[in-house]
């Protein structure tokens, strides 16, 4: 708590510092940045701003809406949020964020880095090695790989077999189940390189006097660590929530959204409006409700991080 | 403030330099077009695309020898063959994709006679009627096959090279283990159900029938599986006497409520592997050769994967496998269904040299040419030259068969809407064969779609006929 404190008026003094300088000196030392600002807006906001242009038109890869695109006003939100196919994938986007990021890559990362700081160094290389190696390997051999697990006659049921506990066809009956687990397994290093470095900077007396209180290590987790690392959960929460958002790769690898709508989250549900029905007025359309979303979440998050700042 | 502006501005400025960079850029490569293209019959660069998908190399091989031809026939000249390496959906959105720019538009592109019309809605190919007037071979060709690259607007879009139809194929050794009939003649929807019941419990370990149903497998779902269905009800897909796209109709649900039937009583594959995007492969190069699979609901060209340059060459099979027509619901009309589609040669709107393309699509289609194409590609003939040809009818055991379905078969509505019908159509195959909806929840979907589709409740009718 302590430390939260006092690091707050740091960066509010040197933001009054910055205000109290006259304009001119920050022009002038900005003026190597425009090329680079130009860049930014062109290839960057060119086309997020296309997109929503987009969003409001019949744009499509081929009939009409090829050869003279119309503007439409709000017809593609409208149809999106009368279509049951669409009120699934935000359903299903959220189940998926919620089981696999917020639950799964979470809570997994912040076990994982609590367990290392305890362990022997072999016992750290060797699954700081494991988890890191998941996270480095390309998304589509990771999600085939993942697709060879969860396959009918594939590792998982092996296994469950061995132990004499029945099998299931992961991949079609309980598709967005498969593709969580698949999501945690591939991105809970990045949580636990955010907590390993959180953890680092708490200061060992801290934990060691709450010890000598008389704190046992789940109290010692719950009234000491976490707190102290709070900032890094919220951060965490925020980059893995939008990263899982977006994912796609992963789950057209290994179900293609199916079967039917089963695991069809927004991004893949995007994907096929407007790439495989060439609707891509429709399709942009999605993807600002995925922005908003995000948006959602990310100020959720922010105002987390601000309250801990007060 | 002031200085606030002036950065402001500065910022417009580099912007406004980079997109005059960027315009200009692209003015570049316009301006260029014409030169490249022009209506000189010099030598040029043309670029032909088509679809590989599959182990089969009949189409590579053909173009590659035209090829040849062509550049030793007009010298200076070169063609660049470019496969596009995509399944059915894939194809049609990567050419598309191409098609838009003229930095990218191939010069010649194969395209699926259903999506058609609505590229040339989309403003994408060339009509063709200058060029076909002085064409002598053009009435060569079937007067329904003509119609199948024809715009709206009554122009021609495209030169066909050749059709297809679809039956039943069933294997005649599982046949007789189940105590099947060696000459099989199913009348309704019925015999043919029955029939796959027979086998699922004579002949444990098979597949009894495959429909093919779903997305991964998108148009074949939509064409070779629900409207072979479809069309042996009374219903169909749009009403020409009114112009309306036909909603509600029971033919409609009886159709799913058939694929509800087929995938419940495991009489089908399993639906995780009918939703594999190779299944049509599988199909064709291992379930039917080695008699894992007893019918298929198919396609006339299916025998090419089993000649010799086919990606498994089975020369049995025309004594394994028979050939029946599919027949209607309950019996009823010509008694037996069939769907025709087809694949023509078209050339871009914003292809750089349409002359010299208009010059190989004629190269392709010399008579010889055609024959060996309708021969080696397994193709139902779409020239009256080619059909007569002794070598094509005796091509295949199965080309008469599949010639003679020629009488009653079906096209689909060729109309800019009919791409997007039907994803609806295979979206409410594979909401009822994994079980999502009921036949007459999917229906319901499917009429709600295609309202939004074509443009509200006045665009559909609930009659048929």
């Amino acid at each position: 708590m302590t430390t939260s404190a006092t690091a707050v008026p740091v960066p509010a003094g040197r933001k009054a510092g910055r205000n109290g300088r006259p304009r001119g000196a920050n022009f002038v030392k900005m003026m190597p940045l425009a090329p680079a600002i130009g860049l930014m807006l062109v290839f960057l906001a060119g086309p997020i701003l296309y997109c929503v242009y987009a969003a409001f038109t019949n744009m499509a890869l081929t009939g009409t809406g090829a050869a003279n695109v119309k503007f439409v006003g709000l017809d593609n939100f409208r149809k999106a949020f009368g279509s049951s196919a669409f009120t699934n994938s935000i359903w299903l986007t959220l189940v998926f964020t919620l089981i696999s990021a917020i639950i799964g890559q979470n809570t997994l990362g912040l076990g994982l880095a609590l367990l290392m700081r305890r362990s022997h160094r072999l016992v750290r290389n060797f699954v700081g090695t494991a988890v890191i190696g998941a996270w480095v390997l390309p998304e589509i051999v990771a999600a085939y790989l993942l697709s060879a697990f969860f396959n009918d006659d594939g590792t998982l049921n092996v296994i469950l077999h061995k132990v004499g506990l029945p099998g299931q066809d992961w991949l079609y009956a309980a598709p967005i189940i498969a593709v969580s687990i698949a999501n945690i397994w591939r991105g809970t290093a990045f949580s636990m390189l955010v907590y390993s470095a959180a953890l680092s900077e708490v200061p060992k007396e801290i934990e060691e006097s709450a010890e000598m209180d008389g704190a046992g290590g789940w109290r010692r987790l719950v009234f000491v660590t976490v707190p102290m690392i709070s900032r890094a959960i919220m951060t965490n929460l925020m980059l893995i929530t939008l990263q899982t958002l977006s994912v796609f790769g992963l789950i057209y690898a290994m179900t293609r959204g199916g079967p039917g709508t089963k695991s069809q989250t927004l991004p893949l549900y995007m994907y096929e409006q407007a790439f495989s029905f060439s609707q891509i007025g429709y399709g942009t359309a999605i993807a600002l409700v995925m922005l908003a979303i995000g948006a959602v979440f990310s100020l959720i998050y922010l105002r987390g991080l601000n309250s801990e700042a007060a | 403030m002031v200085m606030k502006n002036g950065f402001k501005r500065a910022g417009v400025l580099a912007v406004g330099a980079l997109l005059l960079g960027v315009s200009a850029c692209s003015q570049g490569s316009t301006t260029k077009t014409p030169e490249a293209g022009g209506q000189s019959s010099g030598p040029a660069n043309i670029k032909i695309a088509y679809q590989q998908w599959g182990p089969g190399t009949v189409m590579k091989n053909f173009l590659t020898g035209a090829k040849t031809e062509y550049e030793a026939a007009n010298p200076g000249s070169k063609v660049e063959i470019v496969p596009v390496v995509a399944s059915e959906n894939d194809y049609y959105t990567k050419i598309q994709l191409m098609m838009r720019s003229p930095n990218t538009a191939p010069d010649i592109v194969y395209e699926d006679t259903f999506l058609i019309n609505s590229d040339i809605t989309a403003g994408y190919l060339r009509p063709l009627d200058d060029y076909i007037k002085n064409w002598s071979d053009w009435n060569q060709f079937e007067e329904t096959a003509k119609g199948a690259a024809k715009g709206q607007d009554g122009k021609v879009y495209g030169v066909p090279d050749g059709t297809d139809t679809r039956a039943l194929w069933y294997n005649k050794q599982l046949f007789a283990k189940a105590g099947l009939p060696a000459n099989w003649q199913p009348k309704t929807w019925d015999d043919v159900l029955n029939t796959a019941r027979t086998i699922k419990s004579k002949v444990p370990g098979v597949i009894p029938l495959n429909v093919y149903s779903g997305k991964p497998m998108g148009e074949a779902s939509a064409m070779q599986g629900f409207e072979m269905l479809l069309y042996g009800t009374k219903d169909t897909l749009y009403n020409y006497d009114q112009k309306k796209w036909v909603v509600g109709s029971q033919g409609f649900k009886d159709s799913l409520n058939f694929i509800k039937t087929v995938f419940t009583e495991g009489l089908a594959p399993q639906p995780k592997q009918s939703l594999d995007p190779n299944w049509g492969n599988k199909v064709g190069s291992d379930l039917l050769p080695n008699s894992k699979l007893a019918i298929a609901l198919d396609g006339s060209w299916l025998y090419n994967n089993w000649l010799k340059t086919g990606a498994k060459p089975w020369p049995q099979w025309s004594e394994v496998l028979g050939q029946t027509a599919m027949p209607t619901q309950d019996g009823s009309g010509k008694g037996k269904v069939s769907l025709s589609g087809g694949w023509t040669w078209a050339i871009p709107a914003k292809s750089k040299s349409p002359d010299a393309a208009w010059k190989f699509i004629q190269s392709l289609q010399t008579q010889k040419n055609a024959t060996k194409y309708a021969t080696d590609g397994a193709q139902i003939a779409v020239r009256k030259d080619v059909a007569a040809d002794a070598g094509y009818k005796s091509s295949s055991k199965s080309t008469q068969f599949f010639t003679d379905l020629v009488s009653v078969t079906v096209y689909r509505p060729a109309l800019p809407e009919y791409p997007k019908v039907s994803n609806e159509i295979i979206t409410a195959m594979e909401a009822v064969m994994t079980g999502q909806s009921t036949p007459d929840k999917a229906a319901t979907n499917y009429d709600d779609a295609v309202e939004g589709i074509v443009g509200g409740k006045d665009k559909v009718t609930t009659s048929s006929n």
